[in-house]
C-alpha cells in the first residue's frame, strides 16, 4: 500500500507530453464585462480568474503563497484585454435565442424553488428539501450546453438540476408532493430526483456520493467508444457538488482516477461557501479549491458562479474538452444561495451585509440588465417569459395536487429489476415462485 | 479439451442464453464421446471459468479491482483474463474503494455490467456507501427508471491467522439489506453456477467468496462445466439427506456440517444438511419443510453471533413452525469477538466440526443443553 514517490519535474514532465493547448490559450473571458460589478472580498473573486494548467503547475512545487506568480501573469493578461477593446458592448457574447433560453431557465428554476418553499410551509411538501435559489447562473450554464445523452449528476440540491435537463415540471413537482406521477413515483423525494430518459443520474443525499458514479457515468461513456466501439459516444457528464464536499475522501479518489484515465467528466463546484452553518473557511485547510485540479493533474478554473455568461465560456471549453477525449476538468464556480441551507434552516449564522452583497449580483437580474443593454430583448419579451414560467409553474402544482398518492401494492414494487427477485431457475427462466419474497412480514 | 468445446459451442449460441442446460450438456456429451465421468476443478477455477465465459459473451461485462489485472488477482481468482480481455475490460484501480465501487455503480446505471472485487470484504468497509446506498436502493429511488446490474465479489470470512480487520463475516450486515442479492458459494459448482447467475442478473449481487475454500477440489459433472450453466437465486441445496437433525450452513461451514454429519452418522443420528447458497433472498420454504421432516434445527455460520443469518432463520422457523419444533434450536457461530491471531485462540473464535457435532446432539436430546 505504499504510494511510490515521483519528483515534482518528473510529474510534469510526463504531463508536457499529453498536456492540453491550454497552455498557450488566453484568458477565457472578454476583459471588460458590464456585469462586473464590485469585487468580494472572496479570496478567489471575480478579479482572479486563473485557468492553471498542468505544465504551470511547477510553480506550485515551489513554496509559493496564495497569489502565485501564474495567477499574476493570467490576471496581467486580461488587464492588457482590457486596455486593448472595448467590443463588448458591440459584440454581445450571446444570441438573442440563446439569451431568452438561458433566462427562461433561470426564471424556471428560481420559480420553482420560490413555489416550493410555498408548498412546504403550507404542508403539502414534507421532509428534506434543499433550495437553489441564487445558483441559477451554474446549472443553467453548463446544463445547457448539453445533449440528451450526456449525464447530469447531483446532490440533494437537484430540484433545478432535473428542470434544467429537461425534466418536465410537472414530474419534480409531484415527486416532490410524494405522488405516484412524479419522476420516481413518489418513492425517491426531493434528495433522490432520477430520469432515464434524461440522463439524469440522481440525486444523492451524501455529499460526495454522487461523483464516483458520475466517474462511473464517464467511464461508461469511455468504455462504450473504445472497448465497444461505438465510434461517435461521446457523451460528457457533469457531477455538480459543493464546497463540503471538496474535502471529503472520494471526492480525491475520483479526480486521481478520472485524470488517470482521462475520462469524459466535468467536475463542478458550486462553492456557495456554507456547508449548513460551517463556513468554507473554517472547513477547509486551502479554501481555493480550484488549485485541487492540477494537483491530480487536469486544469482546475474558478469563475464567478453568479454570472450566467462566463459560467457559459467555461462550460463550454470544458465540456469541449471532455468530448474530444482530453480529459476531465475541475470548475468551481463562486456562487451563494440565498436561502437557507434547507428549508428547515433557519440561517442565522450568515452575515447579513454578505448576503445582501450577493443578493445585489442576483444571476437573473445581472443577465435581464445585459440583454437590456445589447438589445437583445426587450421589457415585454421578459415580462412574457415570466408569466408562461409562472403559469407553468403553477400548472405543475395544480398536477401535483390532483395526482392520486401511491397505491398500498407500491410499497413492495421495484425493489428489484427483476420482478421476484429469484434471478435464474433451472428451466433457464427467471424464478417467481415465492410471491411473498419482498413482503417479509409486512402485511399490505 | 471440455473447455474448448464449451467455447464452441458458447459461440455459436452467441452468448449463450440461459436455457435448456440438460439439452445442451445431452449435445456435449454426443459431440465428444465422453461418458459423464465427473471432473475435479478447484473453487478458484470454477470461478475463473466463470468470468471467462461470461466476459466473453457479453462485451458490456467487465471486471475491475485492486490486482485483478497484471497480477492476475490477490488470489488468482482472474488469472489469465488481462491477457485474453485487455486493460480496458480487465481495469486494475487504485487503492481506493469509495471511488472505484462508486464508478461501477455509476457505470452499471449507465449501461455497462462490472463486477467490482474487493480484495476481501472486510475492504468493501470503505465502499460499503456505495453498495447499499447507492446501488441497493437506485432501483428503488427511481421506481424502476435506473437499474444496476453489479456484482461486488471477493472473499469473506476469516482466512488462517490474519488478525481481527480481515477477518469478519459480512453476510448478516449484506442480507438485511433489501435491495441486494446476497450469495454465498460452497463447492465448485455453486461457485460456478451463481456467479453466472449474479453476473447475468439486473440487480446488484453480493457474491461471498471464502479465501481457504478458492483452494479446494469438488467434483463437477459435465452439465456444470457447461457455458450456460447456471443456478437459481433463492435456492438452497440439500446436500444430504437425513430424518433426525436438520443443520444449515453456508460457505466454508458447509464442509464442516458435512464432517459432523458423518460423525453423527456413527451414533445413528442421521443429519440433514442444507447449503444455503443463496443468504438474501432465503429459501425459506426449504429449510422450513426440511425442519417439518426432522423437528430439530442447527444453524451454522462463521460469523458473529448476534443478528446473525442463524438468528434469521431461527426466527422464520419458530414463525412458521412452532409446532414442529421438538427442541429448541441451536445456533452456532463464531464467539463474540473481534477475530484474535494466534492459532489456538482463532481455533477457539471459529466453529468447529466437534461444535456442531455437540450442538446436533444437543438439539436431539442427547446430551444435556448448555446452560
Amino acid at each position: 500500500m505504499a504510494a511510490t514517490a515521483f519528483s515534482a519535474s518528473k510529474f510534469t514532465q510526463s504531463f508536457s507530453l499529453n498536456s492540453t493547448r491550454s497552455v498557450d490559450r488566453p484568458p477565457l473571458f472578454p476583459a471588460s464585462h458590464p456585469l462586473k460589478t464590485t469585487p468580494s472580498s472572496f479570496l478567489g473573486s471575480t478579479r482572479k480568474l486563473s485557468l492553471s494548467s498542468p505544465s504551470s503547475s511547477t510553480s506550485r512545487h515551489r513554496r509559493r503563497p496564495c497569489r502565485s506568480p501564474a495567477v499574476v501573469a493570467v490576471s496581467e493578461v486580461v488587464k492588457e484585454k482590457k486596455s486593448k477593446s472595448n467590443v463588448s458592448l458591440s459584440n454581445p457574447l450571446i444570441t438573442k435565442e440563446e439569451g431568452l433560453e438561458l433566462y427562461e431557465d433561470m426564471v424556471l428554476g428560481r420559480s420553482f424553488e420560490d413555489m416550493c418553499a410555498q408548498m412546504y410551509y403550507r404542508g403539502k411538501m414534507f421532509g428534506f428539501v434543499h433550495l437553489y435559489n441564487g445558483q441559477e447562473a451554474v446549472s443553467t450554464g453548463f446544463i445547457k450546453f448539453l445533449k440528451q445523452e450526456d449525464c447530469v449528476v447531483s446532490t440533494y440540491r437537484d430540484h433545478v438540476h432535473a428542470l434544467s435537463k429537461g425534466v418536465p415540471a410537472r414530474a419534480v413537482m409531484s415527486e416532490l408532493f410524494g405522488k405516484t406521477t412524479g419522476c420516481c413515483r413518489g418513492q425517491g423525494g426531493s434528495m433522490h430526483m432520477f430520469s432515464k430518459e434524461h440522463n439524469l443520474l440522481g440525486g444523492f443525499a451524501f455529499i460526495g456520493e454522487g461523483i464516483p458514479v458520475a466517474t462511473g457515468a464517464a467511464f461508461t461513456s469511455k468504455y462504450r467508444r473504445e472497448v465497444l466501439k461505438e465510434a461517435d459516444c461521446d457523451h460528457v457528464t457533469l457531477a455538480f457538488f459543493g464546497d463540503g464536499t471538496c474535502n471529503n475522501g472520494q471526492f480525491f479518489e475520483c479526480l486521481n482516477m478520472a485524470a488517470l484515465w482521462k475520462l469524459p467528466i466535468v467536475f463542478v463546484v458550486e462553492n456557495n461557501l456554507w456547508a449548513i452553518g460551517m463556513s468554507h473557511l473554517r472547513a477547509t485547510s486551502d479554501p481555493q479549491i480550484w488549485k485541487k485540479g492540477p494537483a491530480f493533474g487536469m486544469p482546475g478554473v474558478h469563475v464567478d458562479g453568479m454570472d450566467v455568461l462566463k459560467v457559459r465560456e467555461v462550460a463550454k471549453e470544458a465540456i469541449g474538452r471532455a468530448r474530444r477525449g482530453e480529459g476531465p476538468t475541475l470548475v468551481e464556480c463562486e456562487t451563494y444561495r440565498f436561502r437557507g441551507h434547507s428549508l428547515a434552516d433557519p440561517d442565522e449564522l450568515r452575515d447579513p451585509a454578505e448576503k445582501a452583497r450577493y443578493a445585489s449580483r442576483d444571476p437573473i437580474s445581472a443577465l435581464k440588465k445585459y440583454m437590456f443593454e445589447n438589445n437583445l430583448a426587450s421589457e415585454a419579451e421578459l415580462k412574457a417569459i415570466d408569466k408562461k414560467i409562472d403559469e407553468l409553474v403553477e400548472d405543475a402544482v395544480e398536477f401535483a395536487d390532483e395526482s392520486p398518492l401511491p397505491a398500498r401494492s407500491q410499497l413492495l414494487e421495484n425493489v428489484f429489476a427483476d420482478p421476484r427477485g429469484f434471478g435464474i431457475g433451472p428451466d433457464g427462466r427467471y424464478r417467481c415462485e415465492d410471491p411473498k419474497f419482498t413482503e417479509g412480514t409486512a402485511q399490505v | 479439451m471440455f473447455g474448448i468445446i464449451s467455447h464452441k459451442l458458447a459461440a455459436s449460441t452467441a452468448g449463450g442464453s440461459p436455457g435448456q442446460p440438460i439439452l445442451r450438456a445431452a449435445v456435449l456429451a454426443m459431440m465428444s464421446n465422453y461418458s459423464t465421468a465427473t471432473k475435479q476443478i478447484m473453487v478458484r477455477e470454477a470461478l475463473n471459468s466463470a468470468l471467462d465465459e461470461e466476459m466473453a459473451a457479453d462485451p458490456t461485462v467487465f471486471l475491475m479491482g485492486e490486482e485483478v489485472g497484471e497480477y492476475e488477482g490477490a488470489y488468482k481468482v482472474s488469472k489469465g483474463l488481462l491477457r485474453k480481455y485487455g486493460p480496458q475490460r480487465v481495469v486494475d484501480t487504485p487503492i481506493t474503494e469509495a471511488g472505484f465501487t462508486g464508478i461501477g455503480v455509476g457505470a452499471s446505471c449507465h449501461g455497462l455490467r462490472p463486477i467490482v472485487e474487493f480484495m476481501t470484504f472486510n475492504f468493501a468497509m470503505q465502499a460499503i456507501d456505495h453498495i447499499i446506498n447507492s446501488a441497493a436502493k437506485t432501483n428503488y429511488m427511481s421506481a424502476g427508471n435506473i437499474n444496476v446490474p453489479i456484482v461486488f465479489r471477493g472473499p469473506n470470512g476469516a482466512a488462517a491467522g490474519v488478525g481481527a480487520q480481515h477477518s469478519q463475516c459480512y453476510a448478516a450486515w449484506y442480507s438485511s439489506c433489501p435491495g441486494l442479492k446476497v450469495l454465498a458459494p460452497y463447492s465448485s459448482e455453486d461457485a460456478r453456477g451463481l456467479l453466472k447467475t449474479a453476473i447475468r442478473d439486473p440487480d446488484p449481487v453480493v457474491f461471498l467468496e471464502n479465501e481457504l475454500l478458492y483452494g479446494e477440489s469438488f467434483p463437477v459433472s459435465d452439465e456444470v462445466l457447461d457455458s450456460s450453466f447456471c443456478l437459481p437465486i433463492g435456492k438452497a441445496k440439500i446436500e444430504k439427506e437425513g430424518k433426525d437433525v436438520t443443520i444449515t450452513a453456508f460457505s466454508r461451514m458447509v464442509g464442516y456440517a458435512l464432517k459432523a454429519a458423518e460423525i453423527l452418522e456413527k451414533e445413528d443420528l442421521e443429519a440433514e444438511v442444507i447449503n444455503l447458497r443463496s443468504i438474501r433472498p432465503l429459501d425459506r420454504s426449504l429449510i422450513n419443510n426440511s425442519v417439518r421432516k426432522t423437528n430439530r434445527l442447527v444453524t451454522v455460520e462463521e460469523g458473529f453471533p448476534q443478528h446473525g443469518v442463524g438468528a434469521e432463520i431461527c426466527a422464520s422457523v419458530v414463525e412458521e413452525n412452532f409446532n414442529f419444533l421438538d427442541a429448541p434450536v441451536e445456533r452456532i457461530s463464531g464467539a463474540d469477538v473481534p477475530m484474535p491471531y494466534a492459532a489456538n485462540l482463532e481455533r477457539l473464535a471459529l466453529p468447529q466440526v466437534e461444535d456442531v457435532v455437540r450442538a446436533a446432539r444437543r438439539a436431539c436430546y442427547r446430551s444435556v443443553p448448555t446452560a
